[in-house]
């Protein structure tokens, strides 16, 4: 059987491998819209902060001897406190005034932490052996799955549904809310809105560490790795619906599978269709796909 | 720009100006504002840093040290600049360079844009410009002139290399993973032609956007194209994200890849475990013999890092410069210029190199086969010769290039 | 206090009019193009500083006059002056289409959906063969302008360019300044109002992003004429970003600021270049240090030392007035 002249095994595989990034462009997308919506900027370094959770893996195994999963766990720490310094010393100044000047900022740190980088590191970038355990592929019948792989989309589906469960199901998520509706009225309630402001940028730009970790044994390690990918995970963020968290995980998976199926019909045209879809949705729905409605 | 043949004029014009005009006037010793000065533009900061960046300005210092730091009593001196990949930059540098700054030759050049761009501007104000880091066959063909020479490979070159040989050898159904720019496409049709003429066929190509991260896509329809050869015509990041991808779908070992433009960087970025059995056609190697090691370690003492083909055709054009220059007992574009097509190249580099009218070097290519893990025994050897390609079936015939200058 | 200032704006023209006269103190070739960022980064700030429009897209205006211009030139024998013109006005017919698309969204939603059209636009030129791909589009002639100016000459080159650079400000400088740049700045400060005063917004808005990308063209195509070449990274998303961060360095609640922005960026990159493998991380923290200190711009910060009191605008405070995305 065929879809369009294409085998429909290979379209199982098509599909298949669309979730898999998917789940990469929706733990980032996820990363994102939490900031978005408690900061009310751009971050930017989104793709930055991505590039740095993987050196910090590959600087661990290196030079402390860390092996994958204990990475796992602490460069998604370590980009997170590194961002919340970055916010309490630098973003916090900019409140108040247009969302621009975020913006502005956090390209500059792009410029200086991918320059560092490459400066230190080389422009070819090091290669991450992926974990012995994960090594291997599986026969799922209409293609072979690299086990690490699938292992990509469990971990970054958990992660997906332990933050949203965090923010709609627990009292820190409640106040988190209630500071990003009314900021002001939050704090009369004696709750530290700066302080949840800043942990919110830590978790943002962890959660974006944490993809640079799932990414560093399949995706080479270098310094520009991230850069394209902010301008197409802040177009998710506003397909799914500004300040949607379930918004930016449901459109981060379907753009891998969009993406997935154009590179086989429209390769070319693979990096520029989630563009191409972001026009249709906001000229069709204002917010977004999962977004409240303007007015 | 015709001023620059006539001192008097030229001097005439700089008094006119209340300047000093250093840049044009020739003295009485045949050298222009006493000084041979080498510009080196380069990518210092973007993705072709490791390719050429800093090492390809040392390389350059290297040279002009070794030839003795002056020519004719003159001393010679470096200067560098980066074009940060974009045309209009390094186009507007090369300028600043001739009028300016008494600058006769800038090497090395990555990004073809850039190179093209420099070439054009080299052809207008009449200075060299050597092109040894990006494969555009413009250089030798639409931008030629007297003043452009093309050093260490082409695209030609990569596809006549690679291409010719793995055919030969037996692999005759190709798949290819190629770039969605001008240079992939090249590549692709280039290599296309010679399989196809060689009996081969060409079964498919997926063409991905530039820095693609994820190539597991494109690993699945390579795998279902069932050809024997998957051509990655891509470079950098692109090759080695394609390359991982591969690997890791099991398409390799049952399918062999072929990259045709990978740096010897991309095979130390990738490490021997994913790289091991790939075939690429480089113009040199650090461990091929004596002159390369002897020059690679030194290199490697300066910068921390083993020299790939761009950085030593920098060091390799700068010298053949440098000679010419001696030769010519002048520093006078024109003069230097027939001394540069008139000399042979003879050193660790190339042995019998000769340039072409049009600015082409013909020089030996070598095709590597890249060694596993157990081969490789000791840092940086990464690398064995499968054959060599003589640089008559590398580069373009001389009859096929559309410079002007063989019209004539 | 203002005759400092038109002081001030007097030498500034005597020394770019001089500036071919010192070719080894500033090269010409370099102010030519620092122009024509002044030019792009002018002309965008229409936008974003007169009108509180952020367009995230204007990278395709200055490719496509790029583009255009060295298309016409090079291939159908345009002189330079009518490829100018079409470079310019195919960029203003571009920018209608945005506007029309754009406007019907605000704030965060409209950057990007100019963003998401302009980065159709460029795998337009990225496929198209006429650009060469990376390539660039290379060796588009100079020629002559106006029939008798030859261009081949940079001199002369200079002069045109300069000349087309000023019209093209003092073109801007009109419209700010005329009732139409009023009724600009009432969108800007409170678009429901200047609504209910029965001002066609829509249509206000479409006029400004034609006259916003038709300008953005011209500095392009001026570009392509310079350097004879047009490359892909004029119609790059990074170019739409460069100028967003020429327009808020220099300062965008001035007609001026956009001007010192480009001329700071484009000297950085110029000029920072002794510092190797590091200027990517020097220019960054130029940039945090300016965001940080100069939060008004540079010309912001120097009108208020200059002339307290003196504002070309009247001032504002942009996070009380606009409300933040979400939320509208």
């Amino acid at each position: 059987m065929d879809i369009f002249g294409v085998p429909i095994q290979a379209m199982m595989g098509q599909l298949m491998l669309g979730i898999v990034n998917g789940s990469f462009y929706a733990v980032l997308s996820l990363g994102l819209a939490i900031i978005f919506g408690v900061l009310k900027i751009v971050n930017f370094a989104h793709g930055a902060f991505f590039m740095l959770g993987a050196f910090v893996a590959f600087l661990s195994g290196r030079y402390l001897g860390l092996d994958y999963w204990a990475a796992l766990f602490l460069a998604p720490l370590i980009v997170a406190c590194i961002g919340m310094a970055f916010e309490y010393l630098f973003l916090r100044r900019l409140y108040g005034l247009d969302p621009i000047y975020g913006l502005l900022l956090t390209f500059s740190l792009v410029l200086v932490l991918e320059g560092g980088f490459r400066v230190a590191f080389g422009s070819s970038g090091q290669p991450y052996p992926t974990p012995e355990a994960l090594r291997g592929t599986i026969n799922l019948g209409f293609m072979i799955l690299p086990i690490y792989r699938a292992f990509v989309v469990v971990a970054a589906v958990t992660m997906c549904l332990a933050t949203w469960y965090m923010i709609e199901r627990t009292r820190l998520g409640s106040s988190l809310r209630a500071a990003t509706e009314r900021p002001d009225l939050t704090q009369a309630f004696g709750i530290n809105v700066p302080l949840l402001v800043t942990l919110t940028y830590g978790g943002g730009v962890g959660l974006a560490a944490f993809a640079g970790v799932l990414a560093a044994p399949i995706f080479h390690v270098n310094p520009s790795m991230g850069s394209n990918l902010v301008i197409i995970i802040f177009a998710v963020v506003v397909i799914g619906g500004l300040g949607s968290i379930v918004g930016a995980i449901v459109t981060g998976l379907a753009l891998g599978i969009v993406e997935g199926f154009t590179r086989v019909f429209y390769s070319e045209f693979s990096s520029t269709v989630v563009f191409l879809v972001m026009v249709a949705v906001l000229l069709l729905r204002p917010a977004g796909l999962f977004g409240r409605t303007e007015g | 720009m015709r001023i620059r043949t006539t001192p008097i004029t030229a001097t005439a014009a700089g008094l006119m100006l209340g300047l000093g005009c250093a840049t044009t006037s020739w003295a009485d010793n045949g050298f222009s504002d006493d000084v041979v000065r080498i510009g080196v533009l380069t990518d210092m900061s973007g993705i072709y840093t490791d390719l050429s960046g800093e090492a390809a300005v040392e390389a350059v210092r290297m040279a002009v040290e070794d030839f003795g730091g002056e020519v004719h009593g003159v001393p010679i001196e470096v200067i560098f600049a980066d074009h940060r990949n974009r045309p209009d930059v390094g186009a507007s540098r090369a300028r600043e360079w001739y009028d300016n700054d008494g600058v006769d030759m800038i090497n090395d050049l990555s990004n073809s844009g850039v190179a093209n761009a420099v070439a054009a501007v080299a052809k207008e104000r009449r200075r060299h410009a050597i092109v040894n880091s990006s494969s555009t066959v413009g250089i030798t063909n639409d931008y030629c002139s007297p003043y452009a020479t093309h050093y260490t490979y082409d695209a030609h070159s990569l596809a006549h290399g690679t291409g010719a040989s793995i055919v030969e050898e037996g692999g005759t159904s190709w798949f290819f993973l190629t770039v969605d720019f001008a240079f992939g496409h090249g590549l692709e049709e280039a290599v296309s032609n010679v399989v196809r003429d060689a009996g081969g066929q060409v079964v498919g190509a997926a063409r991905h956007p530039l820095d693609t991260t994820d190539f597991s896509s494109y690993a699945l329809q390579a795998q279902a194209s069932g050809a024997e050869i998957i051509g990655i015509a891509s470079t950098g990041a692109d090759a080695i994200n394609a390359i991982n991808a591969l690997a890791e779908f099991g398409v390799t070992p049952s399918q062999q890849p072929a990259a045709l433009l990978l740096w010897f960087d991309d095979v130390h970025a990738l490490g021997l475990d994913t790289a091991q059995g790939l075939l690429l056609t480089n113009a040199f190697y650090w461990d091929a013999n004596d002159g390369t090691r002897e020059f690679s370690e030194r290199f490697y003492e300066r910068t921390g890092r083993m020299p790939n083909m761009a950085h030593a055709g920098n060091y390799s054009s700068t010298m053949h410069y440098l000679n010419a220059v001696e030769a010519a007992g002048t520093d006078d574009p024109d003069a230097v210029s027939e001394k540069m097509r008139e000399l042979e190249i003879n050193d660790f580099f190339a042995q019998g190199g000769y340039i072409r009218p049009n600015g082409r070097m013909v020089h030996d290519q070598y095709m590597w086969e890249v060694k596993t893990p157990d081969e490789s025994e000791y840092e940086y050897d990464y690398m064995r010769l499968v054959r060599t390609i003589s640089g008559e079936d590398a580069f373009q015939p001389l009859e096929d290039s559309t410079c002007y200058l063989l019209d004539e | 206090m203002r005759l400092t200032i038109r002081i001030l704006l007097i030498l500034l023209i005597i020394a770019v009019l001089s500036v071919p006269f010192v070719p080894h103190l500033i090269y010409p070739v370099f102010v030519m193009k620092t122009l024509c960022f002044v030019l792009f980064a002018c002309a965008f700030n229409l936008l974003l500083g007169h009108t509180g429009i952020l367009s995230f897209g204007h990278a395709a205006f200055f490719g496509s006059g790029a583009y255009i211009t060295g298309y016409f030139v090079k291939y159908a024998g345009f002189p330079t002056d009518l490829g100018l013109l079409t470079g310019a006005l195919a960029a203003a017919a571009l920018g209608t289409l945005f506007g029309l698309l754009a406007i019907r969204r605000s704030g965060i939603y409209l950057a990007m959906i100019t963003l998401a059209m302009a980065q159709l636009v460029y795998f337009f030129y990225l496929q198209a063969p006429f650009t060469g791909a990376e390539d660039g589009l290379q060796q588009i002639p100079r020629g002559t302008f106006l029939g008798f100016l030859d261009l081949r000459s940079d001199r002369t080159l200079f002069y045109v360019v300069a000349g087309i650079v000023a019209a093209g400000l003092w073109l801007i400088w009109r419209i700010v300044h005329s009732p139409f740049g009023a009724v600009l700045r009432a969108i800007r400060e409170h678009e429901p109002r200047a609504i209910s005063l029965g001002y066609p917004v829509a249509r206000y808005k479409v006029m400004v992003f034609t006259l916003s990308a038709g300008l953005s063209g011209l500095a392009g195509s001026l570009k392509a004429i310079i350097f004879q070449l047009a490359a892909l990274n004029d119609a790059h998303w990074h170019m739409s970003g460069e100028v967003i961060l020429m327009t808020l360095l220099g300062g965008m609640n001035t007609v001026l600021g956009p001007a010192a922005g480009a001329v700071l960026v484009s000297a950085m990159t110029h000029y920072f270049d002794p510092f190797g493998a590091w200027v990517t991380v020097v220019i960054g923290v130029v940039f945090m240090a300016c965001v940080m200190m100069f939060r008004e711009g540079i010309v912001g910060k120097l009108s208020k030392i200059l002339a307290p009191g003196l504002r070309e605008d009247p001032p504002r405070e942009p996070a009380a007035e606009r409300p933040a995305p979400t939320d509208q």
